[in-house]
């Protein structure tokens, strides 16, 4: 597979789950491991293109597919404008989900590109946050729709 | 949480599954989207020896115009059921039931011969097969064969399909404007239903609920009701008639009756505007 643009071979054990593999062998802790029940979005990466809970995907189903993690989202001119846009709307407070709502809402907005506040709120809606409370969550991602991000 | 160890065969065609299940026999599953297996698996709840990955059948996801009916490929996830042009036109209901599974993340990976194969009597997509009219298409050993959706549920999730077999695709009837409704009672977002109704008018109005009993059932009260001429109010009345329903952390059973009754109200209202709207006369 390709883990933010680099290939990555490894043999593992078929049970590894692609949030112990970018972890534990790529060292990407950026994705959060929360609930482990599939509930709370924290593991949230992209595989190809597409928002996945990686706490519930073999690292062996997505052999050969595109993954990227938060770590993969800025480049060398700077960080993601949905990266800003938290920072900027202060859409977090401890950051544990950010990671997962990033990844998450960045996806939304490629299916979604100017949604509503409901389309945000009920895209979001696999992901959990227990501090925020969700409105300046809600805030970042219009903010960045509307930037044409 | 790890699942138990497990060997991995990775199925490059149906044939080629059923011939692992074959092998297998009882120790083996088919691993599709995952999204009700693994969680399973994590919790060792399930415990398979031998998972067969058909998730890289990209050929059995599709969802193709076939003139009297829409056939739908196992492997085709929920989020392009959601999207499909072809379901909007030729059966909306089972585009918007496929909307309202889990969250986004959880339709990307999940896919419709996953759900209605695990059987579980919680989730959407059963009745809205069983609603349609549609059927299930299984390839075992001995070739394939077609099984009727109201043939398809056993039990708490228990199928007719044999531990050979593959579901290979779905097919149903092209709904031709007549009017439907999904109606889903949760209490927090990404929730499953607590109970849940899917209505499709038409020539034979098919009334299917979610997490009335051990399996996904219709509710043939109010079906023969409705096609008698009832009023949504009188037909919904029935709606709860021969279920046993479930009892859990948010709902009793005779909240879920209640519930049923609710739902299956609304929707019948909600379908007949949808038919008038269309310019189908309202069976109602
Ligand atoms: C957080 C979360 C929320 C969810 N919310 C909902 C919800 O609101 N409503 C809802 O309906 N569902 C919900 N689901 C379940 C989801 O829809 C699953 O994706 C679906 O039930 C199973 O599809 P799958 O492809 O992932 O199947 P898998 O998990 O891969 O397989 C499920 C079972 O079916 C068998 N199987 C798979 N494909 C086939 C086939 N082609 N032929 C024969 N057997 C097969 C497998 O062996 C296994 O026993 C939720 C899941 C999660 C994780
Ligand atoms: S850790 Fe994957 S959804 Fe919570
Ligand atoms: S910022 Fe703490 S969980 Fe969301």
């Amino acid at each position: 597979m390709t883990v933010n643009g680099q290939p990555r071979a490894a043999e593992v054990e078929p049970r590894t789950l692609l949030v112990h593999y970018l972890r534990d062998s790529l060292g990407l802790t950026g994705t959060n491991i929360g609930c482990d029940t599939s509930s709370c979005g924290a593991c949230t990466v992209h595989v190809d293109g597409e928002a996945v809970k990686s706490c519930t995907v073999l690292a062996a189903q997505v052999a050969g597919a595109e993954v990227t993690t938060i770590e993969g989202l800025a480049t060398a001119d700077g960080l993601h404008p949905m990266q800003q846009a938290f920072m900027d709307c202060h859409g977090l407070q401890c950051g544990f989900c950010t990671p997962g709502m990033v990844m998450a809402a960045t996806s939304l907005l490629r299916e979604h590109p100017n949604p509503t506040e409901d389309e945000v709120r009920l895209g979001l809606e696999g992901n959990l946050c227990r501090c925020t409370g969700y409105h300046n969550i809600v805030k970042a991602v219009l903010a960045c729709a509307g930037g044409g991000a | 949480m790890i699942p138990a160890p497990f060997d991995l065969v990775t199925a490059d065609s149906a044939e080629a599954a059923v011939a692992a299940l074959v092998e297998h026999g009882d120790d083996a599953k088919l691993l599709a989207g995952g999204h009700s297996l693994l969680p399973l698996m994590k919790l060792r709840l399930a415990a398979p020896a031998v998972l067969v990955d058909i998730g890289r059948l990209r050929d059995r996801s599709f969802v193709r115009d076939d003139g009297a009916h829409v056939t739908v490929g196992a492997l085709t996830r929920h989020r392009d059921l959601e999207t499909s042009p072809v379901l909007a036109e030729h059966a909306p209901l089972l585009a918007a039931v496929a909307a309202q599974i889990g969250d986004p993340a959880v339709r990307h990976r999940g896919t419709i011969g996953g759900s209605l194969a695990h059987g579980d009597p919680a989730s959407d997509l059963p009745a809205a097969v069983l609603a349609l009219g549609a059927v299930l298409v299984a390839v075992g050993p001995g070739g394939s064969r077609e099984i009727p959706a109201e043939d398809f549920f056993h039990g708490f999730m228990d199928t007719a399909l044999h531990a050979d077999e593959m579901l290979t695709e779905i097919r149903i009837p092209k709904t031709a404007g007549a009017g439907w409704s999904f109606q889903k009672f949760n209490r927090r977002a990404q929730d499953w239903a607590i109970v849940g109704a899917a209505i499709q008018l038409g020539p034979t109005p098919r009334v299917a609920l979610i997490n009335m009993d051990m399996q996904p059932l219709r509710a043939s009260a109010t079906e023969s009701a409705v096609a008698g001429g009832a009023s949504p109010a009188e037909a919904a009345a029935v709606a709860a008639e021969g279920c046993s329903p479930p009892e859990d952390l948010n709902a009793d059973a005779a909240y879920r009756r209640h519930l049923a009754q609710v739902m299956v109200r609304r929707g019948l209202v909600e379908a007949a505007g949808r038919s008038a709207a269309s310019g189908q006369s309202t069976v109602t």
